[in-house]
């Protein structure tokens, strides 16, 4: 890239296009995000859906809206859509969005591989949701316990539709993770180094590794378990000598650095969105670096603590309470960074801003409860109760999505060079605040009450009646709060008050480039002396930079083989349902075609 | 840091990164997720091993320990070859880089020909992933020797997986080669060769583990 601007000949050509062939044949980031971002919202109004159904089934004791088997598929699957097909993709949309914007790049280092991430997601979430169509989704919890699992317990293709989904998305993040890693490191501007790099490259960058690392242990407990199904092989059957705690270890192995991979980069959009609205550096950023690497590294040594109740023995106890209570020590420094950053800053209170401190506050409750079931003799309680699902649901709702929900309002304008209604956004914040609060807080009480998760009635003499209704009601407001984020994108799409190109007087890079940014991103990739490029002396020759007009740059031509080697990466996963030994070489088959021409197709 | 520093600090390279092409450090990162990956599995087979002690027949029992130590010798020089094709090409010797491609590529076939054979005799005696018990007959005498369920499981799914990263090495080296004997290799740029390098080497690497892990202990 560096030499491109020595050999400038012609104008840039862009690689035009908007018709749908031009989306499915796409290597471009920026609409890779956007792909991310409308499947995952697409998949959270489905997710929500689910909830609501659970809701309704749930506001008065013993009701009769559904029968327990289907309760036992929404729970199952409102859990697999809402951490898989959202919450990790629209991360991943905000990733593929700013990370090469962030950082000075042009794409992300391997764009046709970052479409495959993305159809594979796509069609691997399609997957997933075609079990309802054969009324036999997935419905042993998202964690799918074995030996729940077994075909003597779930004798239906309800589990094989949950582990061979699971395990295509895994490829998905896996590639992906590869991708961001590789770009981060490799793709920055001259002078961005890494210590100068926007607080969310830097939790991307620390959730890539986690992406990386975490989903291969996954995808060894899924084989043991597609194994077990197809074949017929023990590795979870007791009576076969087996170990049913093996799959809790594996899952668990996977599936806490996966609650930091759905949290590290909210804390990263939080991060960059505190500093612009408070008109101030983000205070404390090489510790703020640091706690987020700290959470990853921490995040591989607690995993246990969700198996307390197996009886693990005291040492064992022990040692996951404490290594999990060390790590609200990282994330602690986290918010009083936040808070720091806000003292004495000139705070404008708008959406994105509101939603932030929002999370701020409302992942600090959810914390604390994390710290409660973090020791073993409390938790033993509290597991397996609505306490939980309170926890959880104050981190990843209140967390992330009110995170996300803070980044589209923030980012909006740079995607489309308009705002999002002001006025909207006040009403979907507040209606979020109350419905999330109305929901989830009285679940705390609920469980500690007594009720246990995934029971789909109650008795009214567990006194939870009021309770439950509460969040009921909390939920439906909750959906209209996010009915108006989906109005708002729609209406200020085309209606939204114009923006320059840093609307917000932001400081980081991808605020350089005209809104919205050209597909080559930076006329001229800028000079970086400083982490806030837009603020400090030096930021003429930067917006100058980024908006000069194109040289002869290269982009990568669109390609239409992710898409074709997409279906035949998910078809082998799921052609193992129809029982065949051979049916998934066919996918193989299909898959090696795609291979053959991707590697032989020209790139330049 | 001061403001004046910064602005005429001269940046000494012109790009940051660590100085590693793409293809190269992706190749990398995905080795971390295979070394992860590899580690479930390696983990898990402990697990179960040493739970169930006795569902183990001892080693050089079933298992045909001196047929698999020529096979990991194989692999072994399979490795030393991919060593020899790059610094050929390193050096621009193009016969040499095709000479060791082929030698590579034969290796590796004849490594998965011995696994397939031994994977044959272990099924006819009756040694299945899915096998409830498993009784061989020794291979140093007449006492049978009872094999848990999981043994069989274990086995093949641990030595099933490498096979299964051989085979793709061995396609992967399929194509290389060809591209070779295209010539589409030079000493200035032979990513292909080195990063072919990477993926063929922690095969092996992992290989040695599991040979230790599965065959010797």
């Amino acid at each position: 890239m560096a030499t491109a601007e020595a050999r400038v000949r012609a104008e840039f050509e862009p690689h035009g296009g908007t018709g749908i062939w031009s989306w499915i044949t796409t290597v471009d980031h920026k609409r890779i995000a956007i792909l991310y971002y409308v499947t995952s919202v697409v998949f959270l109004v489905l997710g929500g859906i689910e909830a609501l159904i659970i809701r309704l089934q749930l506001a008065q004791p013993n009701g009769t809206v559904i029968s327990a088997e289907t309760y036992n598929q929404l729970f199952t699957m409102h859990g697999v859509t809402m951490v898989f097909l959202m919450g990790m993709p629209i991360s991943v949309a905000f990733f593929n969005y700013l990370i090469p914007l962030q950082i000075g790049a042009r794409d992300v280092a391997f764009p046709r591989l970052n479409a495959l991430s993305y159809w594979i997601f796509l069609f691997g979430g399609i997957f997933l949701y075609s079990s309802f169509l054969v009324g036999q989704a997935p419905n042993g919890g998202w964690f799918g316990y074995a030996p729940l699992t077994s075909k003597q317990f779930t004798p239906g293709l309800n589990a094989d539709f949950y582990s061979l989904g699971l395990q295509a998305l895994g490829v998905a993040s896996i590639m992906g993770g590869v991708n961001f890693i590789t770009t981060i490191i490799n793709m920055r501007a001259p002078g961005m180094r890494l210590m100068r790099m926007p607080l969310f490259t830097w939790m991307s960058f620390v959730t890539s590794f986690l992406l990386i690392t975490a989903l291969p242990v996954l995808a060894v407990a899924l084989f043991f378990l597609t194994f077990d199904r197809q074949w017929g092989t023990n590795f979870y059957q007791v009576a076969a000598g087996g170990d049913p705690i093996l799959w809790q270890h594996l899952f668990w192995m996977f599936g806490h650095p996966e609650v930091y991979i759905l949290i590290l980069p909210a804390f990263g959009i939080l991060s960059d969105i505190i500093p612009t609205f408070s008109r101030k550096p983000l205070f404390g950023y090489a510790v703020m670096v640091y706690s987020g690497c700290l959470i990853g590294l921490i995040s591989w040594g607690v995993w246990a603590h969700h198996m307390f109740a197996t009886g693990l023995g005291p040492i064992a106890d022990s040692f996951f309470t404490i290594s999990t209570m060390i790590i609200a020590i990282p994330t602690g420094v986290k918010i009083f960074n936040w808070l720091a950053t806000m003292f004495g800053g000139q705070l404008r209170f708008t959406t994105p801003m509101l939603f932030s401190i929002a999370t701020v506050g409302l992942f600090t409750v959810g914390g604390i409860s994390g710290v409660m079931h973090a020791a073993s003799p409390a938790d033993l309680q509290q597991t397996d109760t609505y306490f939980v699902i309170a926890h959880f649901h104050y981190v990843l709702v209140a967390g992330t999505v009110s995170a996300v929900m803070a980044g589209t309002y923030y980012w909006f304008p740079k995607v489309t060079g308009r705002f999002m209604s002001e006025r909207l956004g006040k009403w979907n914040f507040w209606l979020f605040f109350i419905g999330m609060n109305l929901t989830f807080f009285p679940m705390h009480f609920i469980g500690l009450l007594g009720m246990p998760r995934r029971t789909f009635t109650y008795s009214p003499d567990l006194h939870v009646t009021n309770l439950n209704l509460s969040a009921t009601i909390g939920a439906f407001i909750l959906a209209i709060a996010f009915l108006l984020l989906i109005v708002n994108v729609l209406i200020s799409r085309r209606n939204g008050a114009p923006a320059s190109h840093n609307p917000w007087g932001a400081a980081t890079l991808e605020w350089a480039t005209s809104s919205p940014p050209p597909e080559y991103n930076f006329g001229r990739i800028p000079v970086i002396h400083n982490r806030e490029p837009l603020w400090l002396p030096g930021k003429e020759e930067v917006v100058e930079a980024a908006q000069a007009r194109p040289g002869a740059i290269h982009m990568p031509p669109p390609s239409f083989w992710p898409f074709f080697t997409a279906i035949g990466i998910v078809g082998t996963f799921a052609l193992f349902l129809t029982g065949h030994w051979w049916a998934p070489l066919i996918g193989v088959a299909w898959t090696a075609i795609g291979i053959v021409n991707w590697a032989y197709e020209p790139t330049h | 840091m001061s403001q004046a520093a910064a602005l005429t600090y001269p940046d000494r390279r012109p790009m940051p990164g660590m100085g590693v092409y793409n293809m190269k450090l992706g190749m990398w990162v995905f080795l971390l997720s295979e070394v992860m990956f590899f580690s479930g599995l390696i983990g898990s087979y402990v697990i179960l091993r040493f739970a169930h002690p006795t569902a183990y027949p001892p080693p050089g029992t079933v298992l045909n320990v001196p047929l698999t130590a020529f096979n990991t010798f194989v692999l072994i020089c399979s490795s030393v070859s991919m060593v020899k094709a790059f610094a050929a090409i390193e050096a621009g010797d193009q016969k040499g880089l095709r000479t060791f491609l082929l030698a590579t590529t034969a290796l590796g076939i004849l490594f998965l020909s011995i696994q397939g054979v031994e994977y044959t005799k272990l099924a006819s005696e009756g040694m299945l992933p899915m096998a409830s018990l498993y009784h061989a007959v020794g291979r140093h005498g007449g006492t049978a020797v009872l094999g848990g369920p999981l043994y069989g499981a274990t086995f093949y799914t641990l030595t099933g997986f490498h096979g299964a990263h051989v085979t793709i090495g061995v396609l992967c080296l399929i194509f290389t080669s060809i591209r070779a004997f295209r010539g589409r290799y030079t000493q200035e740029n032979h990513g292909g060769i080195e990063i072919m390098g990477l993926y063929w080497h922690f095969v092996d690497l992992v290989w040695i583990i599991l040979f230790t892990i599965v065959y010797l202990i």
